[in-house]
């Protein structure tokens, strides 16, 4: 899960990053008022989860209370890629004399954090690391040892920042660094970290996401998740501990495992048809998690077959019946589905829903295209009452 | 006529008194896997399967007591990397984590330990291995695949499964198969298993299953063309996988265009393996390659 700049930057100052001055707003009133306290310039940032605030217009700049006050107004009821602006930030204007990047993220391959700078900050790295990717220095940090002094320096010397910052910026590349371990961080990232005219060096931004399988040892920043940027089934998925995707085709999945389930989304598409959903119950799924899963499938009104696709092995098919079963007796559906019960207990499952008016299938390719078949119209199946 | 593991193994099962431990340790037993010991903190000295296995505290007392040299990992996630630093300080050489949902960080602390203790680990978040008629460690259902010479690697469970269950319907059959789990930072990845099936004189063609993220199926690839005279099917998962999100698995996320199935099936193509479209169709493109 990802933070927000407002949360980031608190979280960087715990750590001795210095950032701008700066506060956070709900309506326009009180950006007039954080203008006053900071007195002179601000900028006003709106608070969203997506790239390109800036040229969405949700970043802007005034110069007295009231212009912050006007602008506040515009930004807070805007929408960015989709997503509606319910916050601003408030900071203190100031005068920049350089513009550097600073990050650690993991990398997979070498396994290990890896700490990137760069001297062309402000900048999506994405993009320095297309156009030019020479102008990004990596340090890898041995995760047992933890960031070396020299390491930052090295990086310092690389972008050729000047002496008397030396010091500066190895505190803040420790600080950042212990950002990123006390919070099971994948990423941080301050960009743009600037040099001020008065020589100040500031986290003009900032950004960390969050290892999800970590955040049972961070309850506080789990209350942190932004529900806006979810789609409200994917989190009544993630409450049963199921894994669900929202995609745009007419064909509902439900498949155990994710390896499984992506493969089932390819056949659909192989044989012509499109997967709504990427859905996996996980290992072990009982009933009350096949029911859920498939009420959430059926809460998609694109959806006009759903594919049952289960290899049982710690999950037994028979479970996943009487799941199916529970379901059904609940939601009524007015869909037709098809099913794939193989592996542990698939007779006795199949059994179970002999009377159910599904489709059944024996290998995946067939279900695939059965599936395919009704949601084109080419088969039609007349047992939904 | 495998890799990693045979019915010498003599495998122990961390956190074998738990849900998921117990009913494993029942179905590896059953299927002729020398389980020879338990461990549970706090429970040692009490036995399970009708008193055939001891449980013991520690790993370092299990293994003191039963010479135990593989280890399966069935604790929560939060306990599991200390099961591992513990297994690998108890001289395990060789170490299974079927448990899901470790953070990140803690698997970079463990495979840099583990590096400097040439310990092999494999997984997390994984199925185990299976050795058709010599045994499993781990959860996949030994009843799905043959003996046989074809070698399995992938990043998959349920997908393997299937696999598994194709190469038996066509009666091919299996010499050993290996997932590798589906977390971004693993022990094993596929080049070192694709090395041990290179090695292995009883495997005769290789089945690589991937799927979207990171860049294992890439560096697979150059390792294929360079090393592996083997005959090796691909399958990739995720072709219809939007960018952006995670699919299930931790790892599976394609992240700034990279980690696409387009560019994996591209790069196994070019280092001559042949990629099937489905599943099923896996089992029909290897058996050619076999009893040559």
């Amino acid at each position: 899960m990802n933070l927000h700049e407002y949360q980031s930057k608190q979280i960087f100052a715990r750590f001795g990053i210095p950032i701008p001055r700066g506060k956070v707003a709900l309506n326009s009133n009180e950006v007039k008022h954080i203008a006053e306290e900071l007195g002179g310039k601000v900028v006003i940032k709106s608070q969203v989860l997506v790239g390109g605030r800036g040229k969405a217009g949700g970043i802007r700049l005034a110069r007295s209370p009231e212009e912050a006050e006007e602008l506040a107004t515009l930004i807070l009821g805007m929408e960015i890629k989709g997503l509606p602006v319910r916050k601003v930030l408030v900071d203190e204007a100031v005068s920049i004399e350089r513009e550097l990047y600073l990050g650690i993220t993991n990398d997979r391959t070498a396994r290990c954090p890896v700490m990137m700078a760069s001297a062309e900050g402000g900048v999506d790295i994405e993009e320095i690391a297309r156009r030019s990717p020479e102008k990004i220095i990596k340090v890898y940090i041995d995760p047992l040892i933890g960031l070396r002094d020299y390491q930052s320096r090295d990086l310092a010397v690389a972008m050729d920042l000047p002496r008397e910052y030396w010091k500066t910026f190895t505190g803040i590349a420790e600080g950042l660094w212990r950002v990123y371990t006390a919070h099971d961080a994948t990423l941080v990232e301050i960009n743009p970290l600037v040099i001020t005219a008065d020589k100040r060096m500031l986290a003009l931004d900032g950004k960390m996401s969050i290892d999800d399988n970590a955040l049972f040892r961070h309850p506080d920043l789990a209350e942190m998740r932004d529900p806006d940027v979810e789609a409200p089934a994917e989190v009544e998925a993630r409450k049963y501990g199921l894994s669900y995707i929202k995609l745009e085709g007419e064909i509902g999945c439900m498949v155990n495992g994710a390896g499984l389930a992506m493969a089932t989304m390819d056949i659909i598409k192989l044989h012509g048809g499109e997967p709504a959903n990427f859905l996996d119950i996980g290992g072990g799924a009982g009933a009350d998690k096949v029911a859920a899963a498939l009420r959430i499938i059926l809460s998609d009104p694109k959806v006009r077959v759903v594919l049952i696709n289960i290899f049982g092995g710690i999950t037994r098919c028979d479970e996943v019946a009487r799941g199916i079963l529970s379901a059904l007796s609940e939601v009524k559906p007015k869909v037709p589905m098809v099913i794939r019960l193989v592996g542990t207990n698939a007779e006795e499952g199949r059994r179970m829903l002999a009377d159910a008016h599904m489709i059944t299938a024996e290998t995946l390719v067939e279900a695939a295209q059965k599936a395919v078949a009704v949601s084109k119209g080419d088969l039609i199946y007349e047992h939904l009452d | 006529m495998s890799i990693l593991i045979n019915r010498k193994s003599r495998v122990l099962v961390q956190g074998i008194t738990g849900h998921e431990g117990s009913f494993h340790t029942q179905q590896m037993f059953s299927y002729g896997t020398n389980v020879v010991a338990g461990v549970t903190p706090g429970k040692g000295g009490e036995w399970v399967l009708d008193g055939k296995i001891p449980v013991f505290d520690s790993v370092k007392v299990a293994v003191e007591a039963t010479g135990a040299d593989v280890s399966v990992i069935f604790v929560p996630a939060r306990f599991a990397p200390d099961a591992i630093f513990e297994a690998a300080d108890a001289g395990i050489g060789l170490i299974f984590c079927i448990t899901e949902g470790i953070p990140i960080q803690d698997m970079m602390r463990v495979t840099r330990y583990l590096e400097q203790k040439q310990v092999r680990l494999i997984g997390p978040n994984c199925p185990g291995a299976l050795t058709p008629g010599e045994s499993k460690v781990g959860i996949i259902p030994g009843n799905i695949a043959l003996p046989g010479s074809v070698g399995v690697v992938s990043r998959s469970g349920t997908l393997t499964y299937e696999v598994l269950y194709a190469l038996k319907m066509k009666g091919v059959g299996v010499s050993t198969c290996v997932g590798i789990g589906g977390d971004p930072v693993r022990g094993t990845d596929f080049i070192d298993v694709l090395s041990l099936f290179e090695a292995d004189p009883y495997t005769e063609a290789i089945v690589l299953i991937g799927e979207i993220g990171g860049n294992d199926e890439e560096r697979a690839a150059e390792y294929i063309a360079r090393h592996v005279t083997k005959p090796v099917i691909g399958f990739v998962a995720g072709r219809s996988a939007p960018p952006g999100k995670r699919m299930g698995h931790a790892g599976a996320i394609i992240e700034g265009g990279a980690g696409t199935a387009d560019r994996k099936i591209a790069a196994l193509e070019a280092a001559g393996v042949r990629i099937a479209q489905h599943p099923e169709q896996v089992a029909e493109l290897v058996a050619p390659y076999l009893g040559r």
